[in-house]
């Protein structure tokens, strides 16, 4: 008999408190099947970037480019630039998963997503002596409302996108997600100066050739929130 | 899009690729060692510092208007954020931000 906390236990208890985010998950997916289709890619260029690259922001950043006609390896590392943050999902997942066999640290690696990523984390600090076994089962169980709905989502969004007028002004709905997905995260002075640094940095470097004014604000916007984080942890405000 | 082909497919590779030795950077090839505490610092800005600068453009001078600010999706900008930020919920954001696009272009 398993006991509460059984890997397989583990396992359905990530599903169930992964269940919620299938309301992001289910329409983001959809609207990366139909943003693809209208910008003129085929079925299977639409879900290789779904299942290739798991990673919405960054797909729609990608494609935002593209179809802007920008240089292929400035569509590439801008949208790389997106995912940046996954490095610091990374390394916090490695105190907790590090002593997985590597092919399991791979498939974590190609599964962590914002919402996985989340959810394990946020469980592993709750419960930081759990064995290794669960750990992984949580994070496995976690995946399962997510990732298969991402693909589906994505397909349905293609199956869609054909039957969508082009002139919904489509073309700001990719604004309005990242967006909407920035704002939640402005949690601290640091993130609100980091956040407003790379808005005007890339407003005024946005005449550069190749996008540059992207990385110029991206990089720009990070450096003046660590900085503003280091001054404020200094003084004691920092919470 | 005037990309061919193979050159979308080599585009979806690379960021498939490149993303995935993101995630597989630390978790994969560093173990369980420590970071150093500058670059994590830098890290936890990357989502709050990159998406808005690659959207900024895209508000202030969008090419539907032909690069003139336009009243609708300034507004539907400063909505999603707004919402975003009390409720701390992308979903409700991207409600607001939505409806707020569609109400506003009626108006203007």
């Amino acid at each position: 008999m398993p006991s509460a906390n059984s890997p397989r236990a583990a396992f359905w208890r990530g599903a169930r408190d992964a269940a919620p985010f299938t309301i992001v998950v289910v329409p983001f997916g959809a609207l990366f099947g139909v943003v693809g289709t209208e910008a003129g890619l085929d079925l299977w260029q639409v879900m290789g970037f779904s299942f290739l690259v798991i990673a919405g922001a960054s797909q729609f950043a990608a494609l935002q480019l593209m179809t802007e006609n920008a240089p292929a390896f400035v569509a590439v590392a801008s949208a790389l630039a997106v995912n940046l943050r996954m490095a610091m999902y990374s390394a916090s997942l490695a105190p907790h998963l590090g002593a997985a066999p590597i092919w399991k640290r791979a498939l974590i690696a190609y599964l962590t997503v914002d919402q996985t990523y989340a959810l394990a984390v946020q469980r592993y600090e709750d419960e930081p002596t759990a064995p290794l076994a669960e750990k992984i089962a949580f994070f496995f169980g976690a995946c399962l409302p997510i990732v298969p709905l991402w693909y589906l989502a994505s397909l349905g969004g293609i199956l869609a996108g054909s039957a969508i007028p082009s002139d919904w002004g489509l073309d700001f709905i990719v604004p309005i997600t990242f967006l909407a997905l920035v704002a939640p995260g402005l949690r601290t002075m640091a993130h609100v100066a980091a956040a407003l640094a790379a808005v005007i940095l890339a407003l005024l470097a946005a005449g550069l050739p190749w996008n540059l004014g992207l990385l110029v604000g991206g990089l720009g916007g990070m450096i003046v929130g660590a900085e503003v984080e280091r001054r404020m942890t200094r003084a004691g405000t920092f919470q | 899009m005037t990309f061919s082909d193979a050159e979308i497919w080599m585009i979806i590779a690379a960021l498939g690729a490149g993303t995935f030795l993101i995630r597989f950077s630390f978790l994969g090839l560093i173990g369980d060692r420590p970071l150093p505490e500058w670059l994590l610092r830098h890290l936890r800005y990357t989502p709050v510092a990159i998406l808005p600068a690659l959207v900024a453009p895209l508000v202030v001078w969008p090419e539907a208007t032909g690069g003139q600010p336009d009243p609708t999706r300034l507004g539907a900008a400063a909505i999603t954020i707004a919402v975003g930020y009390i409720l701390k919920s992308p979903l409700w954001a991207i409600v607001s931000g939505i409806v707020a696009f569609l109400g506003l272009g009626a108006l203007f």
